[in-house]
């Protein structure tokens, strides 16, 4: 089911938690709310479920107006972030609570609710722990119950808030892979709340930037990501160098190829891989290596000035493994700078 | 509520005991004052109470309690907790679910009023209703015109035993709901169910033991009140007696029996009371013990 929010705003208090928000998703995406904490995001994904009603503006869901709607006449399945499973009732019962409040018309039979909850359990993988309470199982496999829970009522949507936010490290990566899978496998339009831009590009087809109640820009991750359209989306996703050009030296400007086209552009953003680091004393050095970081694929060296150069803060250069071990590169070496690519803003 | 918060460090303070291990006689001298301390003022009481109460044999203690006027204030007392508790109940769950689930103004407010009849004094507060409802009172007339009696009547009784016992259940409540958050409750909204059927599945089985004590504590009072009924009720003999109001109109007549004959009733009620509010407490505890997991 596609939805459509047009024009939505909300105030709490003095406090403008969103500003006139319009976002279109189509039918099937999975959507990353992406952006830092107070930017509104999950906000807007409670005014998505009817949990919280906007100041202005409408909901539509498939074309249909849905902003007077009960949360319950919404048919949206909605996960929390701190799970919010029925502490009294069994994971069975959790997930069949959607069926069984259902109107009697419209309820399954008790053989039907019993083979869907087991289906469901064994879609999460969960199945053995049916007759467990909440407060026996482990987050994850909360977070696991929570989703088959809300996909139990069939919704046309599912919002997923901070999903992965109170997990540690490791599970979350096994969960963002699972819910990827589970997304290609359902096809139901998600959408889901999270601050970590790494979770939003690995599991998002489409990512929704959001600032201080407004949307940033919306795209697909490496679209996000290679062509942001402004400072903030450029800082908030992947790491940034931010080289102010009235700081620095002009010939370390043009020795390093680094030179703005015209002269409103006054910062340059440069992403860590498209910078090359060469030692060669024929060249004079621009920088010196103050330290390095193994990043398994990947090795960070950090670069500081030279004594006649000035950067307000070092700068991260990013080198495959390989390269790193043919230049023979160690801390306290005078190196040589070039940058490949620059994003311009002012 | 207090025994909840103290239970839990003394059943973790029970492994440093050994190593804070005091002379002997300094333990038995404090166990003793304490034991004492119980005798002296709770168990010596109860016993002179029953004592008294069949100081004239068995049979006078039966036909005490079988004589009209005690039978009409045993009536009176379980007719005003019958309705008092039920109202409270209702009041307590409302004035609760408003609080912890609305935003709105003056919701501080509201939560500091609901405290009110626990820091006015008994008297005051049957007073109040005097000053209302009396016949001198702002509704006197107006109440007297259309034949309508609510002082030194039922309806004065139970308005004052209402005001008195408000706050029981209320405050019982609102923790628990604060602690227990909304999330629960916005799940089963977003699955389908209506608001009735939220609370009754989800909000009630989470909150009932508190509101089983809250009512508990709340029916002791409202069968046990003497103070703001003393002021409203008049003291009429069969009509407007309660049970508390029974045993103090009995002794000032010099029959004791009859006195500590209905006070036995007050204070079997005031151990069942007990009895029931250690049970609740100890399932509350154990809710939120599995709250906090």
């Amino acid at each position: 089911m596609s939805i459509i929010l047009s024009d939505i705003s909300k105030q709490f208090g003095t406090f403008t938690a969103l500003n006139h928000i319009d976002l279109e998703i189509p039918e099937g995406e999975l959507v990353a709310l992406l952006g830092p904490s107070g930017c509104g995001k999950t906000t807007l994904l409670r005014i998505i479920a009817g949990l919280e009603r906007p100041d202005s503006g409408r909901v539509l869901l498939n074309g249909e107006d849905k902003t007077e709607h009960h949360a319950s006449h919404r048919g949206i399945g909605f996960v929390f972030q701190h799970y919010a499973l029925f502490r009294h009732m069994t994971v069975f019962e959790n997930v069949a609570f959607g069926l069984r409040v259902k109107d009697r018309k419209s309820r399954p039979s008790e053989a039907m609710i019993r083979k869907k909850v087991h289906t469901l359990l064994e879609l999460v993988q969960l199945d053995w722990l049916h007759d467990r309470y909440p407060d026996q199982l482990s987050g994850g496999q909360r977070q696991r119950i929570a989703l088959a829970r809300a996909l139990a009522v069939e919704p046309s949507v599912l919002l997923l808030d901070e999903p992965f936010g109170a997990l540690d490290a490791s599970v979350r990566k096994d969960l963002r892979q699972w819910l990827r899978h589970l997304h290609h496998d359902l096809n139901v339009t998600s959408i889901f709340v999270t601050h970590d831009q790494e979770e939003a590009m690995e599991v998002a087809s489409q990512v929704v930037v959001l600032n201080h109640g407004r949307i940033e820009q919306q795209g697909g991750p490496s679209e996000i990501y290679d062509n942001p359209v402004n400072s903030f989306v450029s800082r908030f996703i992947g790491h940034t160098n931010i080289i102010d050009t009235e700081q620095v030296d002009q010939i370390w400007l043009s020795s390093s190829g680094l030179m703005p086209t015209d002269a409103s552009q006054k910062v340059a953003h440069v992403r860590p891989h498209d910078i090359e680091v060469v030692k060669d004393a024929e060249i004079p050095s621009q920088a010196v290596l103050k330290d390095w970081q193994h990043l398994g694929s990947l090795i960070r060296i950090e670069l500081v000035e030279t004594g006649l150069q000035h950067f307000k803060n070092p700068i991260y250069a990013e080198m495959p493994n390989e390269r790193f071990k043919q230049l023979q590169l160690d801390r306290g070496d005078q190196v040589a700078v070039k940058i490949r690519n620059a994003r311009w803003f002012h | 509520m207090n025994s909840i918060a103290l239970s839990q460090p003394v059943s973790q303070s029970s492994r440093q005991q050994q190593a804070l291990v005091d002379p002997f006689w300094l333990r038995a001298l404090l166990i003793s004052i304490a034991v004492g301390f119980i005798i002296l003022f709770l168990i010596l009481p109860l016993i002179i109470v029953l004592l008294e109460a069949f100081s004239k044999g068995f049979g006078a203690y039966v036909s005490a309690l079988a004589e009209p006027d005690t039978q009409s204030a045993i009536r009176l007392t379980l007719l005003t907790a019958l309705l008092t508790v039920p109202m409270n109940t209702v009041f307590g769950l409302t004035a609760a679910w408003a609080i912890t689930r609305f935003e709105f103004r003056g919701k501080s407010l509201l939560t500091t009023l609901i405290d009110l009849p626990f820091s006015v004094s008994p008297v005051i507060s049957g007073l109040i209703f005097v000053l209302l409802f009396g016949s001198q009172g702002w509704f006197g007339h107006w109440l007297a015109e259309h034949d309508v009696k609510i002082i030194f009547a039922v309806p004065g009784i139970i308005l004052a035993t209402l005001f008195i016992t408000f706050p029981f259940v209320a405050r019982e409540l609102i923790p628990l709901m604060q602690e227990m958050g909304s999330e629960e409750e916005e799940a089963a909204l977003s699955l389908g169910a209506s608001g009735w059927l939220t609370f009754f599945k989800i909000t009630l089985p989470n909150i009932k033991w508190g509101l089983l004590y809250g009512m508990l504590l709340c029916n002791a009072r409202a069968m046990g009140e003497f103070g703001a009924v003393s002021v409203v009720s008049g003291h009429i003999r069969g009509l407007t007696n309660t049970l508390p109001l029974h045993v103090e109109v009995s002794y000032n007549e010099y029959d004791f029996v009859a006195s500590f004959a209905s006070a036995s009733i007050l204070a079997g009620l005031a151990i069942v009371t007990l009895i029931l509010k250690t049970i609740l407490e100890w399932k509350q505890q154990r809710d939120r013990q599995e709250l906090s997991l």
